[in-house]
């Protein structure tokens, strides 16, 4: 029988990992992520998992512990964000070119100057070509359904891929609610054991993280990409499993009251479920309005947007990024580009807010609503609009 | 044994990449030609050899390479020109030529 517990979203991320019984965790404190390895750490030191917590000197070498832990076949677990983030930057790239599963749980976190340790997603925008997969989590069940639902992706044989799940640092990793928490059998039956097929092993020898020269580099490269992209239908295959053995279904692209709507609200995190109270009242009011809740961020899910905003005629985008000097948020950027080339297309707005941990209310959500549909009415040339930012925001333009 | 073969140049594809750019073959470095980037060779004089083998136990790539009947020669498939042979030869009989000409 599994219980109803509350949690908050950062401990739901650490029981995830202790029911997924894993072997390492190497992670360095930054807040928001704190909750999290301080919680394995207790559960360590309390004999409630069995497992090796390395308590390293920097995010760098938490990564770098993570990889040499997932290659000899341990099943690997870490958490951060932010500037911790941007620390393992580096280490990031060599994960996931190398096949590394590790899991790692991201407590979104702005990036100084000026110094702030509030969400928003410029961390996780500036890892979206380090060929991770990523997931976004909307609530505290979700930090531990995704957690749960990395391992089982991410050291899936045909996968091989490091994964990375988001939770928006304090709007979510510090919120308690009720999460219902499987029994370890149901856990097991979802989560076999890891075999990494390449782990290290003296009797057996074999080169990991060799050398690549430019005649080699690039074939490399393209294999790893396509890898990334089949690995989504083991995404999908993992979401379908979950739901038979939990009974929650994820999507990658979750639509929410898009039946007919002309004009779609798309979001990602925890935000989404502030978005959907002002959908809600739109459409009370008669408003032919929807939302997308983007959960999986790479690898992209290109045919699922398209399939979703194929009758639509506005998509306003809302990022809690700045792209500095780009063509506006990196969400609708990105959103942009995947629609170019389809006949029928909606126009994309790119909405930009909630930078460094600022609120967003519902109203705020219904100002972006009705705001994006007039810039749209308007052919405005702007690259995008902002939301709650004081003082006009002018000459943001791609002409001129 | 079995024969070692490195696929290269236009044979080889993104498809034989192995998950993780993982070498399951170990040693076949050796199969590589590293010694293409050389810009001068060592030249041996054998009248001049007392075979001491200061060379060989210097050499930072093992390119060179003992004889049976003691002398040693140099393996310019591996052999990058660096001229630490040449230096640390106590009879001067190794010099290093120019790669253009020989």
């Amino acid at each position: 029988m599994s219980k109803r517990v509350g949690l908050e979203a950062s401990h739901a991320a650490a029981e995830a990992a202790r029911m997924a019984d894993v072997d390492i965790i190497a992670a360095y404190p930054i807040t928001p992520q704190t909750h999290i390895p301080e919680r394995l750490a207790e559960m360590v030191a309390d004999g409630e998992l069995n497992a090796a917590y390395m308590p390293v000197e920097s995010e760098h070498s938490a990564m770098s512990a993570c990889l040499g832990a997932a290659a000899v076949g341990a099943r690997t677990f870490t958490a951060t964000g932010g500037p911790g983030l941007e620390y393992m930057h580096n280490v990031l790239y060599v994960a996931s070119s190398m096949r590394l599963p590790v899991i790692m749980t991201v407590a979104n976190r702005a990036l100084s100057a000026p110094l702030s340790i509030w969400g928003d997603h410029s961390d996780a925008m500036g890892s979206r070509d380090t060929g991770w997969i990523q997931v976004f989590c909307q609530n505290s069940q979700e930090a531990f359904d995704m957690t749960l639902w990395a391992f089982r992706v991410g050291e899936d044989s045909r996968v091989l891929f490091p994964v990375m799940v988001h939770l928006d640092g304090f709007h979510l990793t510090h919120v308690t609610e009720p999460v219902i928490l499987p029994e370890q059998e149901e856990v097991d039956r979802f989560l076999p054991r890891f075999h990494y097929p390449f782990a290290l092993d003296p009797d057996k020898p074999m080169t990991h993280g060799a050398f690549g020269p430019p005649d080699i580099y690039f074939e490399a490269k393209i294999a790893q990409e396509i890898a990334l992209r089949k690995s989504k239908a083991v995404i999908i295959q993992g979401f379908d499993e979950f739901g038979d053995i939990f009974g929650r279904y994820y999507h990658p692209i979750e639509p929410y009251k898009t039946e007919g709507a002309k004009t779609l609200l798309l979001t990602m995190g925890s935000f989404s479920e502030t978005a959907k109270i002002a959908i809600d009242i739109k459409r009370n009011e008669g408003e032919s309005v929807g939302l997308i809740n983007l959960r999986l961020w790479r690898p992209f899910p290109l045919e699922e947007l398209r399939q979703v905003v194929k009758n639509v005629e506005i998509l306003i985008v809302f990022d809690r990024c700045i792209s500095f000097g780009g063509p506006g948020g990196p969400v609708s950027s990105e959103i942009r580009a995947a629609l170019y080339n389809q006949k029928e297309r909606p126009r994309v707005v790119s909405i930009i807010g909630s930078l460094g941990g600022r609120d967003m209310s519902v109203k705020d959500f219904e100002y972006i609503i009705d705001r994006g549909r007039e810039v749209a009415k308007k052919d405005s040339q702007e690259l995008y609009e902002t939301v709650g930012i004081r003082g006009e925001v002018t000459d943001i333009r791609g002409l001129k | 044994m079995r024969e070692k073969r490195l696929k290269t140049g236009s044979d080889f594809t993104w498809r034989d990449i192995k998950v993780g750019n993982i070498v399951t073959e170990v040693g076949n470095a050796a199969l590589r030609r590293t010694g293409d980037w050389r810009s001068q060779r060592p030249i041996i004089d054998k009248e001049k050899c007392n075979k001491c083998g200061l060379c060989w136990l210097y050499c930072p790539d093992a390119a060179i390479k003992p004889l049976e009947d003691g002398y040693y020669e140099r393996n310019l498939f591996y052999c990058k020109g660096c001229g630490t042979c040449a230096k640390v030869c106590p009879r001067e009989a190794i010099t290093m030529i120019e790669e253009e000409e020989q």
